[in-house]
């Protein structure tokens, strides 16, 4: 009784905050440190979306050399300076750079801050019904240690040394040591406080989602009734906030190691003509704690895309999702799996082989709900009426990239099959399909599809429409190709393969790739342009433009702070009533009860009506403070 | 100034496709055909199954035409084993892979928006599920079972009659160390101990490395067991034999093991590919630093006969470095100079002293 109380006035403050709120904001705060979760949402959205091109040019740079080994970069030079070689070449060790960057900033500025920092915080008051995050000022403090970290390693990238080089996994002893690599100085040094910031963000940010699904959900809004996308948010925060801490500790001990002398990670070295003093630590250590978040990392960029996707296609297949229960339990299951599969990136690295038994039985056991996902996508789409919305043409994009890198991790997480394949383009090709392709199509897709609720303007259909084709063409075409390279063993990570017979083949599938490669990146201009051409001049969005059923079609085209004017609206049903039987329209929003449909009730949904008339009953009070 | 020319008319098409855009969006508008969703739905229904078919058609093409570009030939007894594993999985992959690829697109042309039409109310089915829940499971089962039967092998303890090899990886060579003929051990090495000619950092109070010598080139009998004992001195780097499907993580402080069984000589290989100048190598498969992709090294592999012919052929490392000898205990110089090769072995009572020794 007591919390119903605390809700009640909570909800009241609100609206009366909502009423005045127009009149004593300014710039700085509705537009900087804001602490409305759609501002900030769309903060989030803009850095990624800077990020995501500087991510793209780096690995175009990269693939210049790779594709093209024996053309002059020497235009680059004005750009990249000192990093070009007298004889027009990048430098081996900026390509290095260069290979580390991109990972970092896909994996975590992309596809974590971008991703989860931009839909959780935009969908989750939205589709559960709260006027806002359960602390907004908790929510702008993690935007703003982002742009701190972002600032951190934007930095980077343009001093002497040049930004860390020790790939995106920072593995010491590389990592730890500036005699090494030029990049293990100065750019370590701004990665680690970059990342030290980051996760500072991504935990605010975490605490934030997960208090506010469990709390701030609207009247009627059990947890079955939750839309997919909330279960996905709810399960990444869950696992950021219980593996990111774990690379904290990892950055920290690595930090003492570079700098105050320890030997955490360090021991038995001998470089630049000295044996260094450090004895005892050992380099598989960190592997360990590096992947104890990093693997979990790769479910904390998918399952917000997956999440994203399930709505997107159940909307626009009119259908139900297929399976909600079985959708929910894989995600839990992937969820808790997650966090014992880590060691398979580490089968030949002279970790135990004991170890490598477990490792690969607990990783192919993941395997299975992910299947069962797929399935249930496919199913969902099985008769259906599906109208390709330039977000559902990406939903499908990522369901075939999922399963096309999926099915892969067959190989990988097999440990006797993955000796050979381990560090070979292979891998390369397995997770920039099913976590960097699908995550990145996943919030494409979510960008289209809730573009009118940002900016309450539509994109334009048809720049969507070409911006996908050649994006989902040009992604296989750059990904599928490195298969083969794989399958040859092509190392990963390499400068030139002219030095090696054994690779010295497939000259014509690495330049077909980097012509793919420019021509992907080429057209993520037209989204740019769409985007930013939508903002102030796209159609005007009518309410629901999708024919949703979900809460957050539900507030005016462009919801101020507080999101609904009135009474936050109440929930009777769970969000996937799409094209139910005897129902006039193609679907009932999550408003409408159960006693307004009765045309369209199953037998058990009839039970129900009784309930709410009870619910109805306890709401009056609620009404009639207004 | 041609730079320039470039930029102005690269800028004036950008500003013309904009107008073009601008023009035809808001033509649409007056004329009011309002942008439904779903508008080009037949189009992207067609592309989608288009799509399918030729990639398909694509991905069977090239793995059936360029199938000995791709597929490296196997050289060694578990490369067999994992190769078998690797092809398996992959029938079981391209079999799942295009069932649903097909399914998945079909459905998205078949049941692409129709005016009037309504979607099927399919909410659940438990059967479906749990059929689709097992199945993958079987199969998932079925994979760990021959893969960690595999694996263990791989993995398990070398026999005492193995061919011990060191390597050892720094930024950005190999060199390798093998034991000399007289004794079958590597002796012992510390990484305080390394210095400009030292690079093993060799411990020459132990007897069993006087014999011990270096090789640039890794050379391998076939058809015995080899133990790969695998060292780093500054960073992490990896030890990867592709044609033996060998692979394995040099980390400083920790010493790594891989053993195998080469199959085919380099001159067998050569007849095999028809390639007379095939050569085996070896790469470096962790990211170590600016050299990282030079990090090449040669093998060599030879019949019995002719490897213990070349190994009896190679001086040892305390020979190649006589100054070295002041850091042996002054009690084992003499029999050092023998066992390293400096000295003849004359006599047969030198002889006898080397015998106890070495048998101690």
């Amino acid at each position: 009784m007591a919390t119903a109380d605390i809700k009640v006035h909570t909800e009241a403050h609100h609206d009366d905050h909502g009423h005045d709120h127009e009149h004593h904001g300014n710039f700085w705060t509705n537009y900087i440190f804001c602490q409305d979760h759609k501002v900030i949402a769309k903060q989030f959205l803009i850095t990624g979306m800077a990020w995501a091109l500087i991510g793209g040019i780096l690995s175009v740079i990269f693939r210049l050399q790779l594709g093209f080994p024996d053309a002059s970069l020497e235009w680059l030079r004005p750009v990249l300076g000192g990093w070009i070689t007298p004889e027009g070449k990048i430098d081996s060790e900026f390509y290095l750079a260069l290979v580390t960057m991109h990972g970092t900033i896909m994996v975590f500025f992309v596809l974590t801050a971008g991703l989860s920092g931009t839909f959780s915080n935009f969908l989750i008051p939205l589709q559960v019904g709260a006027r806002d995050m359960a602390s907004g000022f908790m929510n702008m403090l993690s935007y703003w240690f982002f742009f701190l970290s972002s600032a951190f390693m934007f930095t980077s990238l343009f001093i002497s040394t040049g930004p860390a080089g020790g790939g995106w996994t920072i593995y010491p002893p590389l990592s730890a040591l500036p005699q090494a690599i030029q990049g293990s100085g100065l750019g370590m040094t701004l990665w680690l406080i970059s990342m030290a910031l980051f996760i500072v963000s991504t935990l605010l940010g975490g605490i934030n989602y997960i208090t506010t699904i469990i709390n701030m959900r609207t009247q009627g809004m059990s947890f079955t009734r939750m839309p997919l996308t909330i279960w996905a948010f709810f399960f990444t925060a869950i696992i950021g906030l219980l593996s990111f801490p774990v690379l904290f500790g990892a950055a920290l001990l690595l930090i003492f190691d570079r700098s105050f002398g320890t030997s955490f990670f360090l021991s038995d070295i001998y470089i630049a003509g000295e044996a260094l003093p450090n004895v005892g630590g050992s380099p598989i250590l960190f592997q360990h704690l590096f992947w104890f978040l990093g693997h979990p990392e790769v479910y904390i960029v998918l399952l917000p895309a997956l999440g994203i996707t399930s709505e997107i296609i159940a909307t626009n297949s009119r259908k139900p999702i297929f399976g909600y229960k079985a959708m929910v339990g894989s995600m839990l299951f992937i969820a808790i799996l997650s966090f014992v599969v880590w060691a398979h990136h580490m089968f030949v690295t002279g970790m135990n082989p004991f170890l490598g038994s477990i490792f690969t039985l607990l990783t192919l056991i993941i395997a299975v709900p992910s299947a069962v996902k797929i399935f249930n996508y496919v199913t969902t789409l099985w008769k259906g009426n599906i109208r390709f919305t330039s977000a559902m043409l990406f939903s499908i994009g990522l369901v075939s990239f999922f399963l096309t890198g999926g099915i892969t991790g067959l190989f990988l997480g097999n440990s006797a099959v993955d000796i050979q394949l381990h560090d070979t383009y292979f891998v390369v090709a397995h997770f920039h399909l099913v976590m960097g392709s699908a995550s990145f199509f996943g919030m494409i897709a979510g960008i289209y599809h809730w573009f009118p609720k940002f900016f309450g303007r539509m994109m334009d259909e048809r720049l969507g429409a070409v911006h996908f084709w050649i994006t989902f063409v040009g992604v296989y075409m750059v990904f599928f190709p490195m298969h083969y390279i794989g399958i040859a063993g092509f190392p990963r990570r390499y400068y030139s393969w002219t030095n090696f017979e054994t690779f010295s083949s497939f000259a014509d599938l690495n330049m077909l790739v980097s012509i793919a490669a420019v021509v992907t990146l080429g057209a993520q201009f037209i989204f740019l342009f769409n985007f930013f051409y939508s903002i102030w001049r796209g159609r005007v969005a009518p309410a629901n433009p999708w024919g949703s059923t979900t809460l957050e079609w539900t507030t005016p085209r462009h919801p101020g702070h507080g999101n609904w004017p009135g009474e936050i609206p109440h929930v009777y049903r769970w969000p996937y009533d799409y094209s139910k039987p005897g129902a006039k329209e193609d679907y009932i929003p999550q408003t409408v009860p159960y006693s307004e449909t009765p045309e369209s009730n199953l037998p058990h949904e009839n039970e129900l009506v009784k309930l709410e008339m009870g619910n109805s009953g306890a709401i009056i009070p609620d009404d009639k403070r207004h | 100034m041609m730079n320039l020319i470039i930029g102005i008319g690269v800028v004036l098409i950008l500003v013309i496709v904009y107008m073009i855009f601008r023009i035809t969006n808001l033509v649409g508008l007056v004329k009011g055909d309002k942008e439904k969703a779903g508008s080009g739905n037949g189009i992207h229904a067609f592309l989608f199954m288009a799509f399918m078919i030729l990639s398909l058609i694509g991905f069977y093409w090239y793995s059936y035409a360029h199938f000995d570009k791709y597929t490296l030939p196997v050289a060694s007894e578990h490369g067999v084993i994992t190769d078998n594993l690797f092809w398996i999985t992959m029938a079981i992959c391209v079999i799942a892979f295009t069932l649903i690829f097909i399914v998945m697109f079909w459905f998205t042309y078949k049941y692409q928006y129709k005016e009037g039409r309504k979607a099927e109310y399919f909410v659940d089915n438990h059967k479906l599920e749990i059929l689709w829940t097992l199945i993958p499971a079987i199969v998932m089962a079925l994979l760990i079972f021959r893969g960690l039967r595999a694996w263990n092998d791989i993995t398990g303890p070398s026999s005492k009659e193995a061919v011990v090899i060191e390597l050892v990886a720094q930024q950005f060579a190999w060199t390798a160390r093998y034991p000399g003929s007289t004794d079958e051990a590597l002796g012992k090495a510390d990484f305080r101990l390394i210095d400009a000619n030292n690079e093993f950092g060799l411990d020459l109070t132990d007897k069993n490395s006087f014999d011990d010598f270096k090789s640039l080139e890794l050379h391998l009998p076939t058809n015995k067991e080899i133990v790969l004992k695998i060292r780093a001195k500054d960073v992490l780097h990896s030890v990867f034999l592709p044609h033996f499907r060998v692979k394995m993580d040099a980390v400083p402080g920790m010493l790594t093991t891989f053993k195998f069984v080469a199959t085919k000589t380099t001159q067998q290989m050569r007849e095999e590919t028809g390639n007379p100048n095939f050569n085996y190598e070896m790469a470096c498969t962790e990211i170590c630093g600016k050299g990282h992709f030079s990090m090449r090294f040669p093998v060599i592999v030879e019949d019995e006969e002719s490897y213990q012919k070349w190994r009896a052929s190679q001086e040892s490392w305390l020979k190649q470095n006589p100054d070295y000898l002041n850091r042996i205990p002054e009690n084992l110089r003499e029999f050092a100079m023998i066992k390293s090769g400096m000295q003849p072995d004359n006599g047969a009572a030198e002889q006898g002293i080397l015998k106890t020794v070495s048998n101690r």
